[in-house]
Order: C-alpha cells, then sequence, then structure tokens
C-alpha cells in the first residue's frame, strides 16, 4: 500500500490555478525528490501535503496509518530562526510536539528522542549551544533532528541545502539518504539541484505549473523534461 | 531599613508592590513570546486603546477596569489579525488606531470632567489610583495569565520559534496567538494603572530585549527577563517612594540602565 498517494491534484490562489494534474503515489521507504523552476509550484505543494493549504481539486491520501500531524517537516529558514535566542536541545525537543496530546509537557520518552536523534545528527555535544550561534550547515542538522522527532514515517524537506557551502552540502545529503535507507523513513524533497536530485532520489517529480513527469530517477534521466531543464546538458 | 519599613507601611504601597511584581512578571514572560514574534508594536497600539477605555468609562462613572478589559482583549484580537493580513500594511494600521483610540479619549475627557488627576493619572501612572477591588482583580487575572503561561510553556515556545512547524505538526497556531494576545491585552489594562498608558509597553518589551543580549537559551531568557522586570520594577517603586518621582517612569528608567548594562555585556561576549 502507498503512503502517500496523489490523485488529480490542483491548488489555486484567488481563483487563479497554480498547479493541476499532480498524480503520483509513494511507497514506504521511497525517496522522492520534487524539481522545477522558481514558481513552478513547488512550494504549494509542501504546503498542500502538510494540510496548510486545501486542495482546489483532486485529493491526498495517506496509507499506512500515517496522519497529516505525524509528517517530520523541515522548513526552508527564515531570518527570523537564525536570531532566535534557543539552544540545539529546545529547538529538536520542540519536534516532539505532535506527540504530546493532552499532555502539558515533555517526558522523559520525549527528552530521549530528542537525544537520540541528536546524537544520529552528530549534535549531542552542542545541546546546550546556542541555536543562533551555530553555522548553516550544523543549524539544518538541528532542524532535521526535529523533524525526526515528529515522525517515524515520513520526512518533508523544503530545500534543505539552500545557502550551505559543499562540504554541509553533501554531509546533509548523506544524512537524509542515511535516514531514508536506514530507518526506512521515506523522504520528501524540494530542491533546485537536479544533479544531486537524480545521484540520491529513487523517484522525481518534475513540476511547471502543472505535472511534467513522475518516475523513477533512472526513467527521468531519459525523459524529455529532464533534457529541457538542463539547456541540453546530459545528467 | 527603618525607611524601608515606613514605605511598606502604607497600604498603598503594599498594593503597588504586590500587584506590580505579579503584572511585570507577566509582562516579562509575555514580552520574550510578542518581540521575537515582531509583535511589540501590539502592546504600544493596546497600551492606547486602553487609554481611550479608560477616559470614556471615567466619564460615563463606569467600572474602570470593569469597561478596559473587555475592549482591550476586543482590540488584541483586531490588532493581532490586522497584523497577519498582508493585505493591509499591519504596522500602519496599529499606528492608526493607537492615536485614533488615544484621541478619541482625550476629547471625551476633555468635554466632561476636563482633565483632572485621574486622566493624568491613566496617561503617566500613579501608585494611589490602584483600589482594593482593583487590586484583587489583578492578582486573580495575573496570576491567570502566569499560570496559563507555565501550563502552555512546550507550545508557546514552538509557535513562537516556528510557527510554520508548529502548524504543519498540528498545533492551532491561530489558538495561541489569540491567547497571547489576549494575556497581553489584560496584562496592558492592569499594568496601565500604574505604569500609565504612555510607558506600560516599555515593561513588556524591556526585560526581554535585555535578557536576549546575556541569555543564548528560551528558557533562560524567560527567566532573566522574569527577574529583570521584577527587580526594576521594585527598584523603580522604591527610587519613586523616596526621590518623590514618578513611578512609572522611574521604573522605566531602571529598565533602561539594566538594558545598557546587558547590551554592554552581550557586546563583550561576541568579541
Amino acid at each position: 500500500m502507498a503512503i502517500i498517494t496523489a490523485k488529480d491534484l490542483s491548488f489555486a490562489y484567488d481563483g487563479k490555478t497554480v498547479l493541476e494534474g499532480v498524480n503520483f503515489a509513494l511507497s514506504a521507504g521511497d525517496y522522492l525528490c520534487v524539481v522545477g523552476e522558481n514558481g513552478s509550484g513547488k512550494s504549494t505543494l509542501v504546503k498542500g501535503l502538510l494540510g496548510l493549504k486545501a486542495p482546489d481539486g483532486g485529493s491526498i491520501v495517506f496509507g499506512e496509518g500515517l496522519k497529516p500531524t505525524e509528517i517530520g517537516y523541515l522548513p526552508q529558514q527564515t531570518q527570523l530562526q537564525r536570531d532566535f535566542p534557543a539552544s540545539v536541545g529546545e529547538v529538536v525537543l520542540s519536534g516532539c510536539l505532535n506527540g504530546l496530546g493532552r499532555r502539558l509537557h515533555y517526558n522523559a520518552a520525549d527528552r530521549e528522542r530528542a537525544r537520540m536523534n541528536m546524537e544520529r545528527m552528530g549534535i549531542e555535544e552542542l545541546a546546550d549551544t546556542s541555536y543562533q550561534a551555530l553555522s548553516g550547515g550544523q543549524q539544518q542538522r538541528v532542524l532535521l533532528a526535529r523533524a525526526l522527532c515528529a515522525t517515524k514515517k515520513l520526512l518533508l524537506l523544503d530545500e534543505p541545502v539552500t545557502g550551505l557551502d559543499p562540504i554541509a552540502t553533501g554531509e546533509m545529503y548523506n544524512l537524509i539518504k542515511l535516514v531514508n535507507l536506514c530507518d526506512n523513513i521515506t523522504v520528501v524533497m524540494v530542491s533546485h539541484d537536479i544533479h544531486a536530485a537524480v545521484r540520491y532520489a529513487t523517484h522525481i517529480l518534475h513540476l511547471g505549473h502543472r505535472q511534467l513527469f513522475f518516475g523513477t530517477a533512472a526513467a527521468y534521466k531519459e525523459s524529455a523534461p529532464a533534457r529541457r531543464f538542463l539547456g541540453g546538458g546530459r545528467l | 531599613m527603618n525607611e524601608l519599613m515606613r514605605m511598606l507601611s502604607y497600604h498603598f504601597m503594599q498594593r503597588a508592590l504586590v500587584v506590580g511584581v505579579l503584572v511585570s512578571l507577566c509582562a516579562a514572560l509575555l514580552g520574550v513570546s510578542l518581540v521575537l514574534k515582531r509583535y511589540s508594536m501590539i502592546g504600544d497600539g493596546l497600551s492606547h486603546v486602553g487609554f481611550g477605555a479608560l477616559a470614556i468609562a471615567s466619564a460615563f462613572h463606569l467600572a474602570p477596569l470593569g469597561v478596559a478589559v473587555p475592549v482591550v482583549v476586543l482590540a488584541a484580537v483586531g490588532l493581532l489579525r490586522m497584523s497577519q493580513s498582508s493585505r493591509v500594511k499591519g504596522d500602519a494600521l496599529i499606528a492608526l488606531i493607537s492615536s485614533s483610540a488615544l484621541a478619541i479619549g482625550v476629547i471625551c475627557v476633555s468635554l466632561t470632567t476636563g482633565m483632572n488627576t485621574e486622566v493624568s493619572s491613566y496617561m503617566f501612572g500613579s501608585v494611589l489610583s490602584l483600589s482594593r477591588s482593583d487590586a484583587i482583580l489583578s492578582v486573580l487575572l495575573s496570576l491567570a495569565v502566569l499560570l496559563l503561561f507555565i501550563a502552555l510553556y512546550p507550545r508557546l515556545f514552538a509557535v513562537t520559534f516556528d510557527e510554520t512547524f508548529a502548524r504543519a505538526t498540528g498545533t492551532r497556531t491561530g489558538l495561541y496567538n489569540t491567547l497571547l494576545a489576549v494575556l497581553t491585552a489584560v496584562t496592558v489594562v492592569l499594568g496601565m494603572r500604574m505604569m500609565g498608558a504612555l510607558l506600560i509597553s516599555s515593561l513588556i518589551i524591556f526585560p526581554a530585549l535585555s535578557a536576549m543580549r546575556v541569555c543564548r537559551s528560551f528558557r533562560a531568557v524567560v527567566i532573566c527577563a522574569a527577574c529583570i522586570s521584577v527587580g526594576c520594577f521594585v527598584a523603580g517603586l522604591v527610587a519613586s517612594f523616596f526621590l518623590a518621582t514618578p513611578t512609572g517612569a522611574s521604573i522605566v528608567v531602571a529598565d533602561l540602565l539594566v538594558f545598557g548594562v546587558c547590551s554592554l555585556l552581550g557586546m563583550r561576549n561576541i568579541h
């Protein structure tokens, strides 16, 4: 059974359609990269998957017992977060928010979960450090650890390597792939970096106000949208 | 020491001290979230709306807090909606509403009672203006604000740090933003009697800004802001008693001094 199925999905702002004809299905453990130019509807699709924006038509169905609030989301960073006084531990722990239910405060299990995810991201020794004092790559790892606290099944990453240097970018991609393979967590990543997309992802979704391509990364390399997107270059 | 005991022997000083400490604590806690969410102007806008409401209440001989609390709570929810709406210039509208409320209040007063001491105490604050029933209501409301803040701390942190993430994981961020605005409204009205409409917003903003200069985690900022706020309130109150300076202004000056010290400490940490 598929973990996410999108059927004839379309989105509109003020009656103006920005994205239509999106059809795809992902199984547990798949790694989907959503590519496309700026304004092609990638961010709108992210909002739709998170339930922050209602589709104009079509449907999104979650399978395997996944609830829309159990998606581990890594948002694009805002300037607001960068100068926010918070320790790494506090930020990661806030990922356990959706598990609180009727409880008011975090318990020992939540703290252990946060510690474990910090360890996995290699930031355990930074727990008491200020988030704003970290480098861009470290900040993204903190947000990835937070996303992992929020989910056991699906990560949704919105441009996770934007603004990172090449080394930090490579580390970030490897960490995401590691989580994908070791924990069988499905990954949906919005990205500009098409070369990394075909290298790491199992599936590609190419958007341009409508669905231009959906299929495996291997099939995408040979497709017409990929060639056009690269301006004639080869992958 | 004897002088301090003499100060505390006055009933109005005891009242001012108890209410002031609680309100300062509320203001500091809420202030951290408001400053970080870039909502500082809402506190300022609310204080002017509060002045308008108090002026109208006194013109019609109504219970001051009974009128001001609901009016300012409504204004808070309205201002929050406006500042979130991208269609209108939120900050410009806040400025518009706050000066309008001030103007209506001033006209209302001058047409009825004239500019008496009561109105002046709304503007600049006075420890004498606090009646026994006001004091009891203030204590109850500020305890409610404190309890709600402590109970909802993890959720408020998540909503303050990253609203999109909180919303994506199923937190009703609209509810918590509204709650934050309502609690701020209550705190502003309570603090206004002592600090004055023109100075109350500093009670919300100063401690948070000072704490953010020296602390690096959210919990530390919250605790530090609470200590600074209460400390400056007590220092300002004592100073105003012995130097015969206005209470609200003395507290703001104390906050300003602490902010200066914290800024210097913060700069030293960076280099």
